[in-house]
């Protein structure tokens, strides 16, 4: 496949057909305990995208230069300690030098260290792309590509679903129902229509 | 003594039951269930890494400093889910298979590392051990519940056994994602009835309450709303 093609297809497949949220069910706890106002989820899922980007900048040559073919089995403990540090690293960088941005977006990082859907996409890019197919730079350049897309498939799926929760919370629901089980079915529902996009580019 | 650990073991299967009272480890719990062998595999693999993991934290709880124990803690858990990874992988490579991330996504499994935070950094090591593997099986029960479920509805079968496939068409819909938030949402209804009935607490919001991060999430959506007001 073409690397143009190729790259439109993995956008895709992350915001609409795969996506992380609704059809790989990563990063639920923020999807379900967070998402119930439009700003707050639009700043969880910016930071969210931000050290999904930067770990996979990391965590690949790593796991290219590195482990493989002879130290896979260490590719859990490297990542998650590897992330870790690179969200506390972050942390204190924003803090001393760009004020701004950690005001705004600095509260979510010790959230983020702990969340399934940024050691999820540094896996996934090792498992995604066949690595005897194409050179280091393609797929380097593939797997950033996937990070970008699969945080702005999570920021979709959040600024989605406030939206629907703030009608829930005005809705008539039976007793027994009531706050988590309805969200459950309302994310159901909400997956159930993603789903539609299945086949969109290939 | 002896009826106090038991009830330390007994509260994970039901008062506490990690997914349905505690709701802790909702991406496993919603990821793997297309059928009930998977939810076994996952669960045994989760319980192995929780009661291993709760042993050796509960002999390092008096030598981690208090600073630093989430990165120890993760440290810990991530080496225990490197070595369930190589035996899954070694002995079982269909249940690897089906598992696929989710395995190694153990690592971040709130569950494991809620108990290490609750349970094992302040209790000594027998009591830990016990609620490792009462939480460890009350996870895996519902685990197996909701596979055996949407296998039932979504492939007519149950553990690979054929019960309605022959003259019903499975509903597939069980299988796919939305599948697995309708049931998971079912079952939460049902444990909340159920708890209504005898007087519990019923469950409203996610695992906040229990969740290692609950800090920083309160402090960051307490900013954000402040910040809201100001506007």
């Amino acid at each position: 496949m073409k690397t143009t093609t190729m790259i439109v297809s993995i956008l895709l497949a992350g915001l609409l057909t795969n996506n992380m949220v609704l059809s790989k069910f990563l990063g639920i706890c923020p999807f379900l305990g967070v998402s119930k106002k439009v700003n707050t989820a639009v700043s969880m899922s910016i930071a969210v995208t931000f050290v999904m980007i930067i770990a996979t900048a990391v965590t690949y040559p790593i796991y290219y230069y590195l482990l493989q073919p002879k130290y896979e089995y260490l590719e859990t403990v490297v990542f998650i300690l590897v992330i870790a540090a690179i969200v506390q690293f972050i942390e204190i960088f924003l803090k001393k030098y760009i004020k701004p941005i950690y005001n705004a977006l600095g509260i979510y990082l010790p959230l983020i260290t702990t969340n399934c859907a940024v050691l999820g996409i540094t896996m996934l890019n090792v498992t995604d792309f066949d690595i005897t197919k194409y050179s280091f730079g393609k797929l380097y350049l593939f797997s950033l590509t996937n990070a970008l897309s699969a945080g702005l498939g999570f920021m979709l799926a959040m600024v989605l679903f406030a939206g629907v929760r703030q009608r829930l919370e005005t809705a008539d629901i039976p007793e027994f129902m009531k706050g988590l089980p309805i969200t459950l079915v309302a994310a159901a529902l909400c997956s159930l229509s993603f789903l539609g996009f299945a086949g969109i580019g290939g | 003594m002896k009826s106090k650990n038991l009830n330390v073991f007994t509260n994970g299967l039901l008062r506490e039951n990690p997914v349905l009272r505690l709701v802790l480890g909702t991406c496993p719990t919603l990821a793997v269930t297309t059928a009930a062998k998977n939810g076994i595999g996952m669960g045994i693999a989760a319980t192995i890494v929780l009661v291993c993991s709760n042993l050796v934290i509960s002999l390092l709880r008096n030598v981690i400093p208090d600073k630093v124990r989430i990165p120890a803690f993760i440290t810990i858990i991530a080496g225990f889910v490197s070595v369930v990874q190589m035996l899954v992988k070694a002995f079982t490579p269909a249940i690897d298979e089906a598992l696929g991330i989710y395995l190694p996504l153990i690592v971040v499994n709130c569950i494991i590392l809620a108990r290490a935070e609750m349970f094992a950094s302040k209790n000594s090591v027998l009591p830990s051990i016990l609620d490792g593997l009462g939480m460890g099986i009350g996870f895996t029960a519902v685990l197996t519940l909701m596979g055996a479920i949407r296998e039932f509805f979504g492939a007519g079968t149950i553990l690979g056994f054929a019960v309605t496939s022959k003259f019903i068409s499975p509903m597939i819909i069980f299988l796919l994602p939305p599948g697995g938030f309708f049931v998971f949402g079912m079952l939460v209804a049902l444990s909340n009835a159920l708890a209504k009935r005898k007087g519990k607490p019923i469950v409203e919001k996610m695992g906040c309450e229990n969740c290692p991060a609950k800090d920083s999430c309160d402090k960051s959506t307490e900013s954000c709303e402040n910040a809201k007001e100001a506007e």
